[in-house]
């Protein structure tokens, strides 16, 4: 039987005295581009960093593999949101990627050649060959997304965590970074991403997970993704979207 | 009036008049602007004096108000060229500042009562004797005029603005929409900080007047929610700590203006821990209260989920509690009979049933 | 030059301190925490009375351990206010900074009064008076500061990944918190023997306008970091060079109006990121805007007369920007220096080149308008002021495609022919 990519269990995650995930368990399968869609404020950044052990839980635990997260590190590699860091820190894209690779390097020694190697393979990977040297300042939004997306390519993980990956990137990006994820997927790979645009779901994804602080539905897009989940996620105040959305599934049955 | 009575009025009003501007810098996020001022109003206290070769208060307060406007513009300065945070900027200007005036003082300066130990932390003791003479008449304690009128200065730039002020802090945005320039009223507020300082200056030093500034309000801040409260507790505080630190300084012996911080310190340490509201105390309390209301919740999921009577000893298990904790979560459970022992287990009750449905319901509404 | 044996302490003292202010103060500054230094060097001072209370001494090694422990309870206990409770950082720095001194100052005050107690060797310690400092101090001084630099070298990518990305750091299994709390005691060490240069209210001087000064001329972490301690180690010797030749000039202060200097010096000038630089390029972009700008109009009026023989006349061209004389020349004047456009009498007229160059212009201008008002469907009266500003920013390679995409219009909007790219290529930039 296969072992699901990541499993979750009774995971409740609480910020000071409010609950923030509540009761979440999960199995998610192997190999698939997996979406995690939710209304603003639902967790869905918070399960992310519960599954890496990034923020502290109340109760429940989670799997990757099988195994313990901390036995498994090596296999995931994690994409932030871009916010997250100052972007005007002396460092060029090179660099940024390197750091994908510090967990390998280990303690106390300096990069070296092949590291770099490997550094400028994934940027070349993410179309960002030629501006590896160039300070991150510099870059567009979607020049700092393929970075940081390229830095995860670094770590060869066989799970990939990420944090909208598509948001605030330009058309060409979204469709560069969807080709990678798919590639990614096709190499046996799995994505998780936290993804913001209900549009774009059923083309992008195979799976689905609907998080409104509980687990409303989780599944294949086919069978999960309909109206009636997306209501119970986003309570109802969805109608414009939901015709769209139905509009999108008709046309995909159609294809 | 007895030293004792004067030197505590002026710490009083010293204590007072820096919680009112304090309060906003603190709501602002400018507390360590407000010490960047205190420092480097400096230079504009020494050329004041070299300027009119005496110590009189009026050029003093100008020098320091016009030196603290320039630090507030310098500061926005290098901000606003985007090329150093404005963290960094205040740590660039104000030692800056701060080492021209004491340059200016060893050079030109040195012989004069000016000297860098009081500036830095000042010497209140002295202030009943020194008093303030018009045409020969001895009017009383400088210090206390200095003071008091910064004091009544600060008092009604507070309630003149305060509507302003309140505004311009929590929505800058919207306060520029209606008209109230926040960028006039940021340097109104500045220029109060610069010369609610120099009044303290001579009192505390510039130092202790951060803790003046700072301590008290961010006191007040954990004690209340409501701005006009918080102005006052902050007050209250403030005098409080001048009150009781003179009292220590004179039963220890030690410096005055030092004991006033200690004090200052100590209350808000007080109200760290122990404030009702914001205080870790009850924080803690409430988490436990909330760690174990939603230890219940998750025990009745647990138990809905499994669907019949499960053995106590696999709760424990699967939860990773003691069994004392379990216990202590159970009791309640049992208490209000939304669980039922049944054959060395436990099951979910009708009554328990339902209380989830709801609880479940009303936390998806509550997120929405 | 000749040096006193204490001008000569002082020199290797301040050169010390600006080296290692210098590299930790990056990480401070890129770590927005440039005011920790500050309050760190504040809630020094009781550790210091403390530790004299202790062991009786006045000597380096414990008032310094003393300094350490405050300084790092202090810092510990800014962390702990944030995270447990509503203040926010910049009150717990004011609270922990003040509350801390004050303590201070009564421990001073009350060590003053001790018969054994002459403190004055202890708030040197405090207020910079490097004229104090011996040898044994600068061998406490180098040793730690050799320490905190083996440190740096040794963590140098872990402490880069904590400035960038923390989180990143903690996902691939680092142990961030621990590493914070290094980088802060090593702050905590540079903080402590700085103190006795240049005193409390300098030292985040010391640490942040070496850094800020380096940040502005290279843009990797390595080089500024050495930049910075190079920066500050050289200010420090500066600074007491001058102020032991100079009467009356207390050190610590000038070591900061040297780097300050440095500091402005580096903003203003600095390649690509100083400001002057940036205010050239701008401005030369300005002039160029002018120049073509006054091609084009030269253009159009002899495009609309069909007539490019006759002169215009100075008040005209003046009237078509509203323009003053002055600015009209200084605009034309290169354009005549180029061979452009050529001066007749009071009048200015294009010359043959300067028509092909100003075509390239109206080109551009043409061609935008017509993706414009096809592509975004905007009215032919919208057009124009878009235009005005993007036939000086689109370059040929730009052009070109657009021409091509639109599939090689003939006339704008209004009607008017759109000149045919140049044969030899290569328009203006």
């Amino acid at each position: 039987m296969n072992v699901p990519a990541i499993e979750v269990h009774d995971l409740t995650v609480a910020y000071r005295t409010q609950p923030v995930l509540w009761d979440v368990d999960l199995a998610l399968p192997e190999g698939k581009l997996i979406a995690i869609v939710g209304p603003n404020g639902a967790g869905k950044s918070t399960l992310l960093k519960a599954i890496l052990g990034l923020v502290p839980t109340v109760t429940g635990w989670v799997q990757i593999f099988g195994e313990p997260y901390e036995r498994r590190r090596s296999w995931v590699g994690y994409v932030p949101q871009r916010e997250s860091v100052d972007w005007d820190f002396p460092t060029s894209a090179l660099d940024v990627v390197t750091m994908g690779l510090y967990g390998r390097i280990g303690w106390l020694r300096r990069p070296a050649k092949h590291h770099r190697e490997t550094a400028l393979a994934c940027l070349e990977k993410v179309g960002m060959h030629d501006l590896a040297h160039r300070q991150i300042s510099q870059l567009s939004g979607g020049q700092q997304q393929r970075v940081f997306l390229a830095r995860a390519l670094a770590q060869d993980a066989r799970l990939y965590l990420m944090d909208e990956p598509f948001a605030g990137v330009d058309a060409t990006t979204e469709r560069a970074i969807l080709t990678l994820l798919k590639e990614l997927r096709d190499s046996g790979r799995t994505v998780v991403a936290v993804h913001h645009d209900l549009q774009t779901v059923a083309e992008y994804f195979d799976h689905v997970v609907l998080l409104n602080m509980r687990l409303v539905a989780a599944g294949p897009i086919a069978t999960t993704f309909n109206a009636d989940a997306l209501q119970r996620t986003y309570g109802g105040k969805l109608t414009v979207l939901t015709q769209a959305t139905e509009a999108l599934l008709q046309n995909r049955s159609v294809e | 009036m007895s030293p004792t009575l004067v030197i505590l009025l002026v710490a009083s009003c010293v204590a007072a008049s820096c919680a009112l501007i304090g309060t906003f810098l603190v709501l602002r996020k400018m507390a360590l602007l407000g010490d960047a001022i205190s420092h480097a109003v400096l230079p504009g206290i020494v050329i004041a004096f070299l300027v009119t070769g005496s110590r009189s208060a009026l050029p003093m307060v100008l020098g320091a108000g016009a030196l603290g406007v320039l630090t507030v513009l310098l500061v926005e300065l290098f901000t606003r060229s985007r090329r150093l945070r404005e963290d960094a900027s205040i740590g660039v200007v104000f030692p800056a500042l701060f080492s021209l005036g004491v340059i200016l003082i060893s050079r030109y300066a040195a012989q004069v009562d000016l000297d860098l130990d009081c500036v830095l932390y000042g010497e209140i003791a002295y202030a009943p004797w020194d008093v303030l003479l018009i045409g020969g008449a001895d009017l009383g304690p400088k210090a206390l005029w200095v003071n008091g009128a910064v004091l009544l200065l600060d008092l009604l730039f507070v309630l003149i603005f305060f509507k302003e002020l309140k505004l311009s802090t929590f929505d800058a945005g919207l306060s520029a929409a209606l008209g109230f320039s926040p960028v006039v009223i940021h340097y109104l507020l500045m220029s109060a900080v610069s010369v609610t300082v120099v009044g303290a200056f001579e009192s505390v030093g510039a130092i202790l007047v951060v803790a003046m500034l700072v301590v008290p309000p961010a006191t007040a801040y954990l004690l209340t929610d409501r701005l006009g409260v918080m102005l006052g507790v902050a007050v209250g505080t403030g005098i409080a700590s001048a009150l009781l630190g003179y009292g220590m300084a004179r039963a220890l012996d030690v410096s005055i203006a030092g004991a006033m911080a200690t004090v200052a310190g100590l209350l808000f340490l007080a109200a760290l821990l122990l404030s009702p509201s914001h205080g870790l105390l009850a924080r803690l309390l409430q988490l436990r209260k909330m760690g174990r209301r939603l230890s219940g919740q998750l025990l009745l999921l647990h138990l809905r989920k499994e669907g019949e009577v499960v053995p106590t000893a696999m709760l424990e298990r699967r939860f990773g509690w003691s069994a004392r904790r379990l216990q202590t979560v159970l009791s309640g459970l049992l208490r209000t009979g939304l669980v039922e022992r049944e054959g060395g287990g436990l099951r979910l009750t009708p009554k328990g049933s339902e209380v989830l449905e709801t609880t479940g319901r009303a936390q998806l509404a509550h997120k929405l | 030059m000749e040096l006193t044996f204490t001008a000569r302490n002082v020199l290797i003292g301040a050169t010390l301190l600006g080296a290692l202010g210098g590299t930790l103060g990056s990480f401070a500054l890129l770590r927005r925490q440039s005011l920790l230094g500050d309050a760190l060097a504040h809630a020094a001072l009781p550790g210091v009375c403390i530790a004299y209370l202790i062991t009786g001494t006045k000597s380096p090694l414990p008032l310094f351990a003393g300094a350490l422990a405050a300084g790092l309870l202090g810092s510990l206990l800014i962390l702990a206010t944030v995270r447990w409770s509503r203040i926010k950082e910049d009150s717990a720095i004011g609270i922990v900074l003040s509350v801390f001194f004050g303590i201070g100052i009564v421990l001073l005050t009350y060590i003053q009064k001790l018969p054994a107690g002459n403190q004055s060797g202890l708030d040197k310690f405090l207020f910079g008076q490097a004229a104090t400092l011996v040898v044994a101090d600068l061998q406490v001084m180098a040793v730690l500061g050799a320490i905190v630099i083996a440190f740096v070298v040794a963590f140098y990518k872990e402490f880069k990944l904590l400035a960038f990305d923390r989180e990143f750091g903690s996902s691939l299994g680092l142990p961030m918190r621990k590493l914070e709390v290094l980088l802060t005691l090593l702050l905590v060490v540079v903080v402590v023997v700085g103190l006795q240069t240049v005193g409390v209210v300098l030292i985040v001087a010391a640490l942040i306008t070496p850094a800020a000064a380096a940040r502005q001329w290279t843009d990797r972490l390595g080089a500024m970091l050495l930049l910075s301690a190079g920066i500050g180690a050289a200010a420090g010797a500066a600074g007491s060079l001058v102020s032991a030749s100079m009467a009356k000039l207390p050190t610590g202060p000038v070591i900061v109006l040297v780097s300050s200097s440095v500091l402005i010096v580096s903003l203003l000038l600095a390649p690509r990121r100083g400001i002057l630089w940036a205010r050239l390029r701008e401005r030369q972009v300005a002039e160029r805007i002018q120049r073509e700008n006054l091609l084009k109009d030269l253009y159009l009026l002899g495009e609309r007369r069909a007539d490019w023989d006759t002169a215009l006349t100075w008040p005209h061209l003046m009237g078509l920007r509203g323009q003053t004389g002055r600015e009209l020349a200084r605009n034309a004047r290169p354009l005549v220096a180029a061979g452009l456009a050529e001066r007749d009498g009071d009048a200015l007229r294009l010359t043959e080149d300067g028509r092909k160059e100003a075509e390239q212009v109206v080109r551009k201008h043409r061609i935008w308008e017509v993706y414009l008002s096809r592509r975004l469907e905007l009215p032919s009266d919208h057009v124009h002021r878009d235009a005005e500003a993007m036939e000086h920013a689109l370059t040929e390679a730009a052009v070109t495609e657009l021409e091509e995409a639109l599939g090689f219009p003939a006339v704008d909007p209004h009607g008017s022919p759109i000149p045919a790219r140049r044969a030899s290529g290569g328009g203006n930039r």
